[in-house]
């Protein structure tokens, strides 16, 4: 158990040697995070990465490079948040029959918060996040995103919430709260020390760079499509990221404010979440959730929006039912805010508001299941071609049935007051989750790596990774259902019951068949690489699955302007469409291109709220105020940053465009 | 009708026997209560399969014909729409959907945990004067306190019911948000500090049950379980008088001893408990000398206490107990005092609250059988915690 004192010097505010953890398994990891980091930093500093990553990435505004980092932070979080969920399996088929395990509760209750917290907003968020970034002005036919600054500026602001949190690993403690740290537990009488501070630190720096770049994706799908492109010639996964930033733009300000008031009742003694003095913490959970549940419809909706893509690509099919897809997401979008109750009926509301919130629950079944249905009239008739992407979006197809069945379920209140906060909650969420956003980000990674990288993904190895997560999801949840309907409950760290234990053994084989999976994907990148230059690998078309939308008519990679014109669309499938009319690739007749200019402007906000952040964290009072300081200094001084944009000359996009006639006619 | 509905609990259920094997609580239950909610789980699953099967019948289907390498099924690149087919998926989930609310609408509100039940057992239905059972339940860190007001005595992580007794739990918390849940008697509920919630069940079966914290409450979370034994009516009189003989009493004093945390608590039986304990802890001044919440918004109603009001403080009576708050940049722990004379509080907790007992209605499972839906908005009586009836004769509560 955890020593601490809220006793503060000036210099280091309640820093001290009691921040140091205890637990040889966090000894453990420090060490191998600081071989391994060491590591990075001898390779990067050896080969004289430095500079290049400096100015050809940390800095740049190229919304392709910013998605790519993405992705990148995306993957890095995984790999911690799925440690946790291992960690926690093996907890939880280890403490029977007496055996406390190997957690005490004040680790373990770290571990499941944190898992929760980094797999939602450091995994999720930064993963759908990137793939907007890098697809959606592809998609659109622009060159940019509306703001690419900001866009630069949001991507470090998430990587700095990341940081905040993976110290705590290191250096005090996490929150022991639950992911979504309800009070009063929350409060600073129930949890004295930092770890709930860097809870909400850690989301609140986070939370600007989403809220930032869902206004700047909103803004990029409303005002910079092609010519010709309307609304209701979107490509359908431009409608559904457009769908999800609008409900980033009015919810997150909700999450910002809610996390807002918790800081000011542990901080300065308000009561607007505390038991007495008028303080109602119902008000939190209720605040949370009108945030909370729109967050899970800006995790799928993306991502329904990539099943549609690669459906239709892979079916050689135009999508059927387009307009009732694009209104089945618009009235998911409008009913994400009218079901928030759904996650506490047991709080004791009367049974008409239960009712309620039940029923608007089940009707987002219907335009989902409009959508489900038209997927499968996408496959009738069409060509189905198994590619990589096809293949998860088949599982995703049959694994998510079971969450949305399960989920309507949860929604019927007199049956949620009976599994409620059990593991057939848990065992529903990761259906859902895992089954639509993750199978869905593995869909998109293997259908859009070619274009981000110019070579295609490994096809064993993307079997093998796509039947150990399969495989591996149905044992790691099922067990968690049938653990649910015996009654057992979440966040349990020791078990008296030892029938339970056998499905606490599949479970946690199933964790393992996904660390095989986790395992072979990252193989399977590596393998790709090494093998980019080999013929069967290389795309140098541009269009290595036969697409349909505009980001398949420029090359793989793109160049940086994207497009060397403007595409004009003519209707849906831009792409598919000039293909059938055969429209020539123009060679001739460039212009000069008006680019933004990469900044270090981001990095430095970033940095800087991230020490501000971490100050407030530890009560190191001078530091938060320098660095706030610094913040708005830094942000004056670039307004007078005039240098902000230049032009690729026409005789530089002469030769890029002529070295992809070449490699066109190579490849032909 | 009848026999249809035992058609279809036999299908869901034939099901679900390898899992009922394995003590699967929440699927075989031993209360009335937790059995209707469990039916209404089944019904909704089966209902639901209505479209779930198909579906993914046909996605296999559909992507074993028409893969590339099948080149005798037909392929249609432009067929992308048909009215008809847009109206059955649409009104498929539609009518499915209207089904399951119905359903739901009516199943909520039989089922509110608020509502007192209408029958003990599926054929026995509860007489008009029966009186449940009521039982005070307190969750402390990380154990949970039973107060029997009518007997007068009280339990910590140990619950003996008589069976096919309704129960009427009160429930409130001490420090943080828990959740009360038997899983054979009945769905769980909310217990939480400064407000009182509540939950209505029955045993049908005698026997030993789980019972569980299923909300987490902190770090003694996992031992936070009790034992339920429903036994016969003799069964629960011997435990009372068992509970009488062993002595104790649990009054302010010992409540706040009880109340610091601590873990894998074992059972603890009290002969004698203060009858006003359960309304202090849910007004939170079961400590001497601190003001009531009952008493805190009665001034604030009338106006308040003005300048006066903000200088009526004490140090709060245990700067260093868990949830004492102390903000790095605020004030330091204090409690408000109470205003109230010695008469004032025997006027206000003399007496243990008189409990309205709704008249009952026991049509059977019709719509009309439901309590009318009041507003949404309207605080209903049974959630205002602070509300004391007047004693006899008198206007006002104090």
């Amino acid at each position: 158990m955890a020593t601490f004192s809220n006793e503060t010097t000036f210099l280091f505010g309640r820093l001290n040697w009691d921040a140091v953890p205890k637990e040889p398994i966090v000894w453990a990891t420090f060490v191998a995070v600081a071989i391994g980091g060491a590591a990075l930093l001898a390779v990067l500093t050896k080969y004289r990465l430095w500079g290049w990553l400096w100015r050809e990435w940390f800095t740049s505004v190229d919304h392709k490079k910013i998605g790519i980092m993405y992705v990148v932070l995306a993957l890095i979080m995984f790999v911690r948040g799925f440690a946790d969920a291992v960690m926690m399996r093996l907890q939880q088929v280890w403490a029977f029959g007496g055996s406390e395990g190997y957690l005490n509760s004040h680790h373990y209750d770290q571990i499941f918060t944190a898992h929760g917290v980094i797999m939602i907003f450091f995994v999720a968020m930064p993963f759908i996040t990137g793939l907007m970034n890098y697809v959606v002005p592809l998609q659109i036919g622009a060159r940019d995103v509306s703001f690419p600054f900001l866009n630069n500026f949001s991507f470090w602001m998430t990587v700095g919430g990341a940081i905040i949190t993976m110290v705590s690993l290191f250096v005090g403690e996490y929150a022991q709260t639950g992911w979504l740290a309800f009070p009063p537990l929350s409060g600073i009488g129930y949890s004295p020390w930092v770890g709930v501070d860097y809870y909400i630190w850690g989301l609140q720096v986070a939370g600007v760079g989403t809220t930032l770049s869902g206004i700047n994706l909103l803004v990029t799908i409303l005002k910079m499509r092609a010519p010709g492109m309307t609304m209701m010639r979107m490509p359908i996964f431009t409608w559904t990221s457009f769908c999800a930033n609008i409900l980033i733009v009015a919810s997150f300000p909700v999450l910002t404010m809610t996390l807002i008031l918790l800081t000011l009742d542990r901080y300065v003694g308000t009561n607007f979440f505390t038991n007495d003095l008028g303080g109602n913490p119902m008000m939190y959970i209720n605040l949370i959730w009108i945030w909370g549940h729109p967050e899970v419809y800006i995790l799928i909706l993306p991502l329904f929006g990539v099943f549609s893509e690669v459906t239709s690509t892979f079916s050689g099919k135009r999508l059927f039912g387009y307009s009732s897809m694009v209104y089945a997401t618009v009235c998911i979008t409008v009913l994400s805010y009218l079901v928030w109750l759904h996650h506490f009926f047991t709080m004791g509301s009367g049974a008409s508001v239960n009712s309620f919130f039940g029923i608007t629950t089940m009707i987002i079944s219907i335009p989902t299941g409009a959508k489900l249905f038209n997927w499968l009239f996408t496959m009738y008739r069409g060509r189905i071609r198994y590619e990589l992407p096809m293949m998860w979006t088949v599982a995703f197809m049959l694994t998510f049935v079971v969450g949305g069945m399960t989920g309507v379920l949860l929604a019927v209140p007199p049956a949620d007051f009976v599994l409620h906060n059990s593991l057939f909650l848990i065992a529903h969420f990761h259906n859902v989750i895992i089954g639509g956003v993750l199978f869905g980000l593995f869909a998109a990674i293997n259908f859009w790596w070619p274009k981000a990288f110019g070579f295609k993904l490994d096809v064993f190895w993307g079997k093998v990774s796509f039947w150990f997560w399969v495989v591996g999801f149905w044992v790691a949840f099922m067990p968690l259902y049938v653990l649910g309907l015996m009654g057992v409950t979440r966040r349990l760290r020791v078990f008296d019951d030892p029938d339970l234990r056998i499905w606490f053994a599949i479970a946690a084989f199933g964790a393992v068949l996904i660390a095989c999976g986790i395992a072979a994907m990252f193989v399977q990148f590596g393998v790709s690489i090494l093998r980019r230059n080999r013929a069967d690998y290389r795309d140098v078309t541009g269009d290595p699955w036969d697409g349909r939308t505009l980001e398949w008519a420029t090359s793989s990679p793109p160049p940086d302007y994207n497009f060397a014109f403007n595409p004009i669309s003519h209707g849906l499938d831009s792409w598919w469409e000039m293909k059938q009319a055969g429209v020539p690739r123009p060679t001739a007749g460039f212009m000069d291109i008006h680019m933004p200019r990469g900044t270090g402007t981001g990095v430095i906000l970033a940095a800087l709220s991230t020490v501000c952040g971490l100050a407030l964290v530890w009560y190191i009072w001078w530091l938060a105020a320098l660095s706030f300081l610094g913040i708005i200094a830094v942000s004056i001084a670039h307004t007078f940053n005039y240098n902000r944009d230049y032009y690729i000359l026409v005789s530089e996009v002469q030769a890029t465009e002529d070295a992809r006639t070449r490699q066109l006619a190579q490849g032909a | 009708m009848k026999r249809k509905d035992k058609i279809i609990r036999f299908a869901g259920l034939s099901l679900l026997i390898p899992l009922a094997a394995c003590k699967a609580e929440v699927l075989a239950p031993a209360g009335d209560v937790a059995a209707r909610q469990r039916d209404l789980l089944v019904m909704s699953t089966l209902l639901m399969l209505i479209i779930i099967v198909p579906v993914m019948a046909l996605t296999v289907w559909f992507a074993l014909k028409y893969r590339a390498k099948n080149r005798a099924a037909d392929y249609a690149p432009d067929w992308d729409h048909s009215t008809k087919l847009e109206f059955v998926i649409w009104a498929a989930p539609l009518l499915i959907i209207i089904s399951l609310g119905a359903l739901t609408w009516v199943g909520t509100h039989l089922l509110d945990p608020y509502r007192r039940l209408d029958r003990i057992s599926e054929d026995v239905p509860a007489a008009h004067d029966m009186q449940p059972l009521r039982v005070e339940v307190v969750a402390m860190d990380w154990k949970w306190l039973f107060i029997y007001p009518e007997q007068g005595i009280a339990t910590v992580n140990e619950l003996a019911v008589p069976v096919d007794r309704p129960v009427e739990f009160t429930l409130t918390s001490t420090s943080v948000m828990n959740a009360f849940y038997i899983p054979a008697m009945a769905g769980m509920i909310y217990a939480m500090p400064g407000m009182q919630t509540k939950l209505h069940g029955v045993f049908n079966n005698p026997g030993e049950y789980k019972g569980i914290a299923s909300h987490y409450s902190g770090h003694g979370f996992s031992g936070m379980h009790f034992k339920t034994f429903a036994t016969d009516e003799a069964g629960f009189d011997a435990f009372i008088e068992k509970t009488r003989a062993g002595g104790g009493t649990l009054d302010r004093a010992r409540y706040l001893q009880l109340e610091a945390p601590s873990e894998n608590v074992p059972p603890m039986q009290f002969a004698k408990v203060d009858p006003t304990l359960f309304q202090r802890v849910v007004n939170m001044c079961v400590a001497e000398g601190k003001m009531c919440m009952a008493e805190m918004m009665a001034i604030d109603r009338q106006g308040g206490a003005g300048l006066a009001g903000t200088m009526n403080t004490a140090p709060s009576h245990d700067a260093q107990a868990r949830g004492s708050r102390a903000p790095v940049l605020g004030w330091s722990p204090f409690q408000v005092a109470s205003y109230c004379t010695p008469e004032d509080s025997a006027l206000m907790f003399g007496r243990t609250a008189q409990v309205v007992q709704a008249p009952m209605d026991l049509t059977p499972l019709r719509g009309r059988a439901l309590t009318p839906p009041r507003s949404a908005l309207a605080p209903s009586h049974d959630n205002d915690v602070t509300q004391l009836d007047p004693a006899p004769g008198q206007a006002r509560n104090f």
